[in-house]
């Protein structure tokens, strides 16, 4: 069998194994927990579209994910039905990228995150002090769910299979969206910038673009994200946010489709496992972050791989004694 | 109107103390930023932290200058660590560098609540600037001229050790073109270390000293890094003169907003750095980065 068969394989059976999940998986408790780790596994792919394809590292991405939860609900209150406050939901959304994109991308790199952070924060102002509109610290809550098509959301069983929905449809157009011209030109912005302009692409247009199908994959996890937990408050349009998804992002490993989707995995797990036990998250937090950017830069998955190769490859040195053993090429 | 004047008078003399803690805050977050290029997100983190202490050495009844200094000293030894050992570590490498230091700021934030716990602390105003003064017929709570006092003084020192001090043109190389400041033999690693340990002592030293009419709480270095992230992008990276400026904007906005529109206030504070952004992205101040 070769490797990428080999690779078509173990993709063909873990999808099967998502697909039937709610019939395998032992309790609700853990249907949810699933549901959980592919709505922040959709925001982790949208992230990953500027982090990891176009160079550019936002940490306000909180802030658009909220924008779509906070809307509908608002829109909800009001009186209206779901499917204006999905609509809604997602225009604000998209065009609240379009406004951070404008600001942002008057800059890059450091600039750039920058940027992002302290537009992040202005909404984050907007969900915490502008108490008329948006009940400031009470948060907006949301009563029932959409019928779509006659079907039912409301069971652990039934979310899950919309959230698995919408995950695979984000991984398809990932992989579409990676393999199409538009993907190479975003990949060529973030690796030359200025041959690219040479070329006659508009890299600003590009970027821009870029921005956009990733807030509208963050409205669309911010959606999920209210429906289920049928809450939303400014916590979640704090930093902590933003930094948790790029958590996911980088300690999957960017640039690639499957990593942002361990990375989610990963950190809902232990966000989880640890607020079982203590109340001690963003420490947690903190310290997985310093752990990977010190010694797994590239990704948990990447890096352990690396860690595991170099730890064999010295094995093998000592067991064969060679005379020399430089440093192992990389 | 006399009580109109009197309610201006007063926010006006907020707005400018609380602007002289900001440009303590933001001008060691500047010189960073200009000279190792990358915004130090752990530096709400220095202030919150320093607070902290501060209150501690208080409560343990030293001084209160005694113990605004000490907290000061005790958290360049800790931004020297952090420098020295992680962040060097990662040179070169900017987004590793800032991502570790926001990495830093939640684990600060959760041993600051741990050990302190969730309620606000609030020093009383350090003995001698209690009450007001009465000039013009209007009275001045006597601790914010003092704030504003050191805040101008420490402007002043700053401004003289980076204009006139050989140590300041070696920084002012820094910031321009550190590769070729360091072919002419300046040692830039060393004046990392030094800046950020400067920094972070200017920053808790403002926490300690912010402590009597802030208070101290968790959650105050995510309230107070925003206000240094405008405060730079508003007047420039790197650059005194533009923190100093930007500092005082930012204290006359936050201050007017609060009293005015309360409910939006914090969204007021981004306006300018938004237009900054829109017309002059270098900031006020600022010369373009590479």
């Amino acid at each position: 069998m070769t490797r990428s068969s080999a690779r078509w394989l173990a993709l063909a059976v873990a999808l099967l194994a998502l697909a039937t999940l709610p019939f395998w998986m032992i309790g609700d408790y853990y249907t949810n927990i699933a549901s959980q780790i592919l709505y922040w596994a959709i925001f982790a792919l949208g992230l990953n579209v500027l982090v990891g394809y176009a160079g550019l590292v936002s940490l306000g991405h909180a802030a658009l994910f909220a924008m779509a939860g906070y809307t509908a609900g608002l829109v909800l209150e009001a009186g209206h039905g779901h499917i204006l406050a999905i609509v809604l939901g997602l225009t604000a959304s998209v065009a609240t990228s379009a406004v951070f994109a404008v600001l942002a991308l008057r800059s890059t790199g450091i600039g750039f995150l920058m940027i992002t952070l302290a537009l992040g924060q202005i909404v984050w102002g907007i969900a915490y002090r502008w108490a008329d509109l948006t009940h400031g610290d009470n948060g907006v809550v949301l009563h029932g769910y959409p019928r779509p098509f006659g079907l039912g959301i409301d069971t652990p069983t039934g979310f899950y299979y919309l959230t698995f929905l919408f995950f695979l449809l984000a991984l398809a157009s990932m992989t579409i969206f990676v393999r199409s011209p538009f993907g190479a030109s975003l990949r060529g912005t973030r690796d030359q910038a200025r041959r690219m302009t040479a070329l006659g692409y508009n890299v600003w247009l590009i970027r821009f673009f870029a921005f956009l199908i990733s807030g509208l994959w963050a409205g669309i996890a911010g959606l999920l994200f209210v429906y289920y937990n049928q809450f939303i408050s400014p916590q979640i349009v704090a930093l902590q946010t933003s930094a948790e998804v790029l958590l996911m992002v980088i300690s999957g490993g960017t640039a690639t489709l499957l990593g942002p989707i361990a990375g989610a995995a990963i950190v809902v797990i232990m966000k989880n496992v640890v607020s079982a036990y203590v109340e001690r998250w963003n420490l947690v937090l903190g310290v997985i972050f310093v752990a990977i950017i010190s010694f797994m830069p590239e990704g948990l998955v990447p890096g352990s791989i690396r860690l595991w190769k170099m730890g064999w490859r010295a094995l093998l040195t000592r067991k064969k004694a060679l005379p020399n053993t430089g440093a192992p090429p990389s | 109107m006399p009580a109109d004047i009197y309610l201006w008078a007063t926010l006006a003399v907020n707005s400018i103390a609380y602007g002289g803690l900001l440009f303590l805050l933001s001008a060691g977050f500047s010189l960073i930023f200009g000279l190792m290029r990358i915004p130090n997100l752990m530096h709400g983190s220095f202030f919150m932290l320093g607070a902290y202490l501060g209150a501690q050495f208080l409560s343990a009844g030293l001084n209160f200058w005694l113990a605004a200094l000490l907290s000061g000293l005790a958290m360049a030894v800790v931004g020297g660590l952090v420098e020295r050992f992680l962040l060097r570590r990662l040179a070169g490498q900017e987004l590793a560098q800032v991502l570790l230091t926001l990495g830093f700021s939640f684990i600060i934030a959760d041993l600051c609540l741990m050990i302190w716990g969730g309620d606000p602390i609030q020093p009383s105003t350090p003995a001698g600037t209690v009450g007001s003064i009465r000039a013009f017929g209007l009275f001045f709570p006597v601790y914010r001229l003092v704030l504003l006092g050191i805040a101008v003084a420490t402007a002043i020192a700053l401004w003289a050790l980076i204009d006139w001090t050989r140590l300041g043109a070696m920084i002012r190389a820094g910031v321009d073109d550190a590769p070729i400041a360091r072919v002419v033999g300046i040692k830039v690693s060393g004046l990392f270390t030094l800046i950020f340990c400067l920094g972070a002592a200017l920053a808790a030293f403002a926490g300690v000293i912010g402590a009597p009419i802030l208070s101290v709480y968790p959650g105050l270095d995510v309230d107070m890094l925003p206000l240094a992230l405008i405060v730079v992008i508003l007047g420039g990276t790197g650059s005194l003169l533009g923190a100093l400026v930007g500092s005082f904007v930012i204290g006359f906005l936050y201050n007017f907003g609060q009293a005015m529109l309360p409910d939006l206030a914090y969204v007021i504070l981004f306006l300018p750095m938004v237009l900054v952004l829109v017309l002059r992205p270098q900031g006020l101040f600022g010369r373009m980065l590479p």
